[in-house]
């Protein structure tokens, strides 16, 4: 900004001039007083608005987060009912065991190996995620396949788990029994009586899971040097851009609110006990 | 018996064996369980926890846990050989011949469809179209009484109350007009208003469509009203069957006789002497026995019980023991009645605790409930005070209140004379030790990672104020004193039965020498013939140490064995208070008498039921009045519906509340009596 | 399933706690996830405590005249562009994670517990206040959280790193033992503790604390996983560890660039993080299993 031989003086008239020579709880407050108001400010680092950075970084992470959460809720869902229903099988031990080791391992070494091996060594898709302005979709995706693939390996494992427990809770719980004393098929019963009820835990924590994605996105971007918000985030805070951080944080914050609100929604869409109170 | 009975037999078991598989070792559940259900019988399976009356129906209806089998045996229900029955043959067997209701309606019903679509399925899957199934569905729950039908077909089950569910479920099982019917513990954890209209419901629609039934319950006083035959299960063994009325009437088996002396009835009470009791503990499970299975524990055994399994010994009509002193079962030997010393109540004396006034409002999202209503009630030295009413209706509240945990909103509690502190951080602690509790479940009121020696000598401590050799010598004399041997000390609580962990709870509640013990339904969770030593102990102990009670309980028989004086609420309100045999003999408030009429009794007969109408209303909006009046079966008129009677004095130490005369219910409820 | 629920034990003998405790052990050391799990824990912690003075060639300065050369019989795992031995530097990096991650989730561990324990036994307004702060928190990605607070400390000493991780952690074992103690202190024996005049520190430590480890030691060893992946995630983003540490994600950060050319150093280092962490699951898992049969 003002170089590192700016003279102390220079650096006071700077800091005055931007109001950074007040204690930093007032600097706060104001700049929350302007973000309430929409106003982010401008980046310390280079100056431009806030809005002008977040806004495109926050488009290429939905965009990134959008691609994984398609691919790995649905697999999650469809690996905990099969572990399930086969508890105890070989299978249910498969899923389980490598889904749970998958999950543990940072999303960074799983990235780096899906490099290794799809880019470097088999040359099919591209190193980077970052595509060039104006590629068409195929090529986008193409782009952000890797990077997709590193979340959805991290996240498969907790969905899948989650899902297990409660199939696995709902096929011992009496109304299955009841639903089987019915006369009713398998099939009937395992749809109308064990899944549904099965499947609330998962989309509660596919909500806690899905601000986690949002977390994963910052090794992720760094290391496919995508220029999404998590990224944006990381080299605010390595250049101490306060400003451009604190947007950063906020929005992920916000992000992981709505999501967790719109969980909370579905959750209360399929759960009778919500939607309608207990008994009086 | 000839072939065309066998035909006809909607359920026939022979030698029928169960056997779980625990850590890769099979235990023996059920051994050789044979018997038979006629076409339009009703049969009842009795006997208490861990004797294999659950695995019984699984096994018949072949829903087993994973680990469970039929290692050997028939079952063949109408006909068929269920044990034979795959895939789609299963299904159709399902569907079609039998059903099964179950303990715990709230479970047995899929929370997140609604109750119509539910029974609807019963229906659909006999192959209906689905329009059809869904007005066969109104109407299967307009068969089963519920009330308004139609927009209770749109409602999900935790919008129904307990009795409703178990409606629902039964509505469900009778779609098909099964072979077979098997009721296992359906009005287990209902309240007996609920339990009886039930049961009511059950018998109605059994006579209507003949339905044959298997009617599973630890509760002797069920089966006599449910069924006309019986089979008692003991260890997996059916140990002897026969008509209800003789078994119960004249048992043969050991095990049957000890089981009916332990049950308090026909108006017996604690100063009449002890309950029997059986003792020793049910064989753990997959323990190899050679003889009888009741031998460990009987006292007729003799050599030839240990080492030679009797057969089953035809008495007469069908009457089937087996035993092989069948002949003197009911000489088995009764405890020994050591004359009790029980203290004399004297209510010239001032009492040793009262509550004043007491009211107790909650407010529970947005909306005021009034818990207690002005309860007036006095305890004195040596004195046990029953609590009764329905769930809902203040009993825990009240002895919460007592005790501190719930602070009063108005009125409030004295101990000999002073005036208690509402909470009980602000108690002294010689006011902590002379009010002490029991809890009704031992498993959560004893801290499981505390060894017993440990959980009694922390109480001397805070209680008694002693430590160190005195504190032990001390807790060796209170473990003697609830029969605690030496070895439980050092026990932790997951290691003793239920009957040890509730004398665990008793010794700790009495380290301090207490007053007062509040008895929270302490016999609930066990079964009958630990019920009964538990019983025998608390009476022991007030007989030695002068000490009160008071006592909830659910199971009349129970209080009125163990209780001087009886409190009946209703709503907060005590509806009744008087001496044990006055509130039982009557004239009593009308809640009393429909309470007391619920209860289903081994002896039979009595009086017709009065009816409660529906379930008790919410206390968050009281009905005006007589707060009784809505479901009253003697309701008079518009003075019920607008003035609350007072509580008032009846006969001596009798108080009541009721608009009606207490002249007038004496001969309305003694033409009652004389009708039946 | 009463039938089973009960069986009416006849009394057992006294030594029975010492058995199931024997039991459970034995039930851990017939797993098979558990054992290996172990092994390579203990392999990597001889690793840690052993370090330099085993390896062929010295871990964290330029050794050979090799210059970036693949794994060979001579290198097992190949040379970096600075000629560090990377067999000998994957041997010896595991030191500083298996120091700061075990540190960092004990310090979580105890505040979380400390934490959860009033804020689920007092109940009230402190309990609601401090719930949604944590929730507050939570919000925010683990990562994110802990990128700030390294930036606004402005110091990436080993000390810092084990601090915000701890401090990240916390609420979470927070929360979890807040859930349990909620469970637990509705059971009557708390109601029992009370009764005989019992102050609450004594209900919380003595009565409800011993009832909830299960679940915290469960959580704990959960935890330790998502230490290892934390701090070796921001590690590799530059606000953890740093050189001249031979760590394994400091290495990864380190020769990144040079994955095209020179894979095998950045491939072993991954391989090893991955073995540490998937063992401490596998661990974890078996633990889990083990007690809450």
């Amino acid at each position: 900004m003002l170089g590192r031989d700016a003279s102390e003086e220079a650096v006071a008239e700077y800091n005055r001039a931007n109001g950074t020579d007040r204690p930093a709880v007032v600097q706060y407050l104001d700049w929350l007083g302007s973000a309430v108001q929409g106003d982010l400010g401008v980046s310390l680092a280079t100056g431009i608005p806030v809005w002008d950075v977040v806004g495109p970084a926050l488009g290429n992470s939905l965009k990134l987060a959008l691609f994984a959460f398609l691919v790995f809720v649905p697999l999650g869902i469809l690996g905990g009912i099969l572990a399930g229903l086969r508890v105890g099988g070989p299978t249910d031990k498969g899923i389980t065991v490598i889904g749970l080791s998958l999950a543990v391992i940072p999303e960074i070494v799983t990235g780096l190996v899906l490099i290794l091996v799809f880019s470097i060594w088999l040359g099919w898709l591209p190193v980077t995620a970052q595509w060039e302005p104006g590629a068409g979709a195929l090529t986008q995706i193409r782009h952000l396949a890797l990077p997709a693939l590193a979340l959805v390996i991290v996240l498969f494992g907790y969905i899948a788990r989650i899902t297990r427990a409660g199939v696995v809770e709902a096929l011992d719980a009496d109304y299955t029994r009841t639903a089987f004393l019915k006369g009713l098929p398998r099939n009937t019963v395992i749809r109308k009586h064990v899944l549904r009820n099965a499947l609330m835990p998962t989309i509660a924590v596919v909500a806690t899971q899905t601000g986690y994605l949002v977390g994963g996105l910052v090794a992720i971007e760094f290391l496919f040097n995508y220029q999404g918000i998590g990224l944006m985030t990381l080299t605010a805070a390595e250049q101490k851009d306060f400003t451009l951080l604190t947007a950063g944080v906020v929005i992920v914050g916000l992000g992981f609110l709505v999501v967790t609100l719109i969980a909370d929604i579905l959750f209360a869409m399929i759960n009778p006990r919500i939607r309608y109170g207990t008994a009086e | 018996m000839t072939t065309t009975a066998i035909a006809t037999a909607a359920l026939e078991l022979h030698d029928l064996d169960v056997v779980y598989r625990v850590r890769g070792n099979d235990r023996q559940v059920l051994r050789g369980v044979s018997f038979e259900i006629g076409s339009g019988e009703s049969y009842g399976l009795v006997g208490e926890s861990g004797c294999g009356k659950s695995t019984a129906a699984l096994a018949i209806v072949r829903y087993l846990p994973r680990n469970g089998r039929v290692s050997s045996g028939a079952v063949s229900v109408a006909g068929t050989d269920a044990l034979a029955l795959r895939g789609g043959a299963l299904r159709e067997f399902h569907a079609r011949k039998v059903s099964m209701v179950y303990q715990n309606p709230g479970s047995a019903l899929n929370p997140s469809m609604r109750v119509g679509d539910q029974v609807a399925e019963a229906f659909t899957v006999l192959g209906i179209p689905k329009g059809e199934a869904t007005d066969r569905a109104q109407a299967a729950l307009a068969r089963v009484q519920i009330a308004d039908p139609g927009s209770v077909m749109n409602r999900y089950p935790h919008q129904l109350s307990g009795g409703m569910q178990q409606r629902a479920v039964i509505a469900m099982a009778l779609a098909k007009d099964p072979a077979l019917l098997i009721l296992d513990e359906p009005t287990t954890g209902l309240d007996a208003t609920v339990e009886a209209e039930v049961l009511d419901l059950v018998a109605q629609l059994q006579s209507e469509l003949s339905t044959s039934v298997l009617f599973i319950s630890h509760n002797l006083g069920v089966i006599s009203k449910m069924c006309s035959r019986v089979g008692v299960l003991y260890a997996g063994r059916l140990v002897e069957e026969g008509p209800v009325e003789t078994v119960l009437q004249d048992p043969r088996h050991p095990y049957t006789v000890g089981l009916l002396r332990c049950i308090p009835r026909g108006g017996v009470r604690k100063d009449h002497g002890r309950l029997d009791t059986i003792p020793g503990f049910l064989p753990s499970l997959g323990v190899e026995l050679s003889g009888c299975v009741f031998a460990e524990r009987c006292a007729l055994a003799d050599e030839r019980c240990h080492t030679e399994e009797p057969p089953l010994f035809d008495i007469r009509n069908g009457h089937e023991s087996r035993c092989w002193y069948h002949e003197r079962a009911r000489e088995l030997p009764r405890v020994e009645a050591a004359d009790l010393d029980l203290p004399a109540v004297d209510r010239s004396e001032p009492a040793l605790v009262c509550l004043e006034g007491c009211t107790k409002v909650f407010r529970q999202r947005g909306h005021d409930v009034h818990a207690l209503t002005d309860v007036n009630v006095s305890i004195w030295p040596g004195e046990t005070l029953g609590l009764v009413g329905e769930s809902g209706s203040g009993k825990t509240t009240l002895a919460r209140t007592l005790l501190g945990i719930v602070p009063a909103t108005s009125g409030g509690a004295t101990l000999a004379g002073r005036e208690l502190p509402p909470r009980y951080q602000k108690r002294s602690r010689a006011d902590l030790r002379a009010i002490q509790i029991v809890f009704q479940n031992p498993d959560s009121a004893l801290n499981r990672r505390h060894s017993v020696q440990r959980i009694l000598l922390r109480s001397l401590k805070k209680l008694a104020g002693i430590r160190g050799k005195v504190a032990e010598q001390r807790m060796s004399e209170l473990a003697q004193r609830v029969r605690l041997t030496e070895r439980t000390l050092t026990q932790k609580p997951v290691q003793l039965s239920g009957g040890l962990k509730q004398r665990v709870a008793i010794a700790r509640a009495f380290a301090g020498d207490p007053q007062l013990v509040v008895c929270d339904e302490p016999t609930s969770a066990l079964d009958v013939s630990v019920q009964a030593a538990i019983l025998n102990l608390l009476v022991e102990l007030q007989a030695e140490k002068q000490v009160s009670y008071l006592f909830i309980s659910h199971d009349l028989g129970v209080v009125r064995y163990i209780s001087d004086r009886i409190a009946v609420l209703y709503l907060g309100r005590v509806q009744e208070l008087g001496p044990a045999d006055v509130v039982f003999n009557g004239p009593h408030h009308p809640y009393t008498e429909a309470l007391l009429s619920a209860v289903p009794t081994i002896d039979g007969g009595g009086r017709d039921r009065i009816k409660l109408e529906g379930d008790i209303p919410s206390a968050a909006s009281p009905p005006t009045g007589c707060v009784f009046h809505t479901r009253c079966p003697r309701f008079l008129g518009d003075i019920c519906v607008e003035q609350e009677p007072p509580l008032v004095e009846v006969e001596d130490g009798h108080q009541m509340r009721c608009h009606i005369p207490i002249e007038e219910l004496r001969v309305l409820q003694a033409m009652e009596t004389a009708r039946a | 399933m009463t039938d089973l629920a009960v069986p009416a034990p006849a009394p057992a003998p006294g030594s029975e706690a010492r058995a199931a405790r024997k039991e459970r052990l034995a039930l851990l050391l017939r797993s098979p996830s558990f054992i290996l799990g172990s092994i390579v824990i203990l392999f990597w912690v001889a690793c840690a405590i052993l370090g330099g003075r085993v390896t062929p060639y010295d871990p964290l300065f330029d050794q050979t005249p090799d210059l970036g050369v693949p794994p060979s019989s001579e290198y097992w795992f190949g040379t970096d562009r600075l000629g560090r031995d990377v067999f000998s530097r994957v041997i010896a990096g595991s030191r500083d994670i298996l120091l700061v991650a075990p540190l960092a989730t004990l310090l979580a561990t105890v505040f979380g517990t400390a934490l959860g324990l009033t804020t689920g036994y007092f109940r009230g307004i402190a309990d609601d206040t401090v719930s949604r702060v944590i929730d507050a928190v939570l919000a925010i990605p683990l990562i994110v959280l802990a990128v700030t607070v390294v930036s606004a400390l402005g110091n990436r000493s080993v000390w810092s790193v084990t601090i915000v991780i701890a401090a990240v952690f916390s609420p979470i074992i927070a929360r979890t033992v807040r859930a349990s103690v909620l469970g637990e202190a509705q059971l009557d024996y708390v109601e029992a503790a009370r009764l005989r005049g019992e102050r609450s520190p004594y209900v919380m430590f003595v009565e409800v604390l011993p009832n909830v480890m299960p679940p915290i030691l469960v959580e704990a060893t959960v935890r330790l996983g998502y230490a290892i992946f934390a701090v070796a995630t921001l590690t590799f983003i530059g606000f953890g560890l740093q050189p001249p540490s031979a760590d394994w994600a400091v290495q990864i950060a380190d020769n990144y660039p040079f994955l095209s050319d020179q894979w095998w150093t950045v491939l072993f280092p991954a391989i090893a993080i991955s073995s540490l962490v998937v063992a401490v699951n596998l661990v974890s898992d078996a633990i889990q299993q083990v007690l809450e049969r």
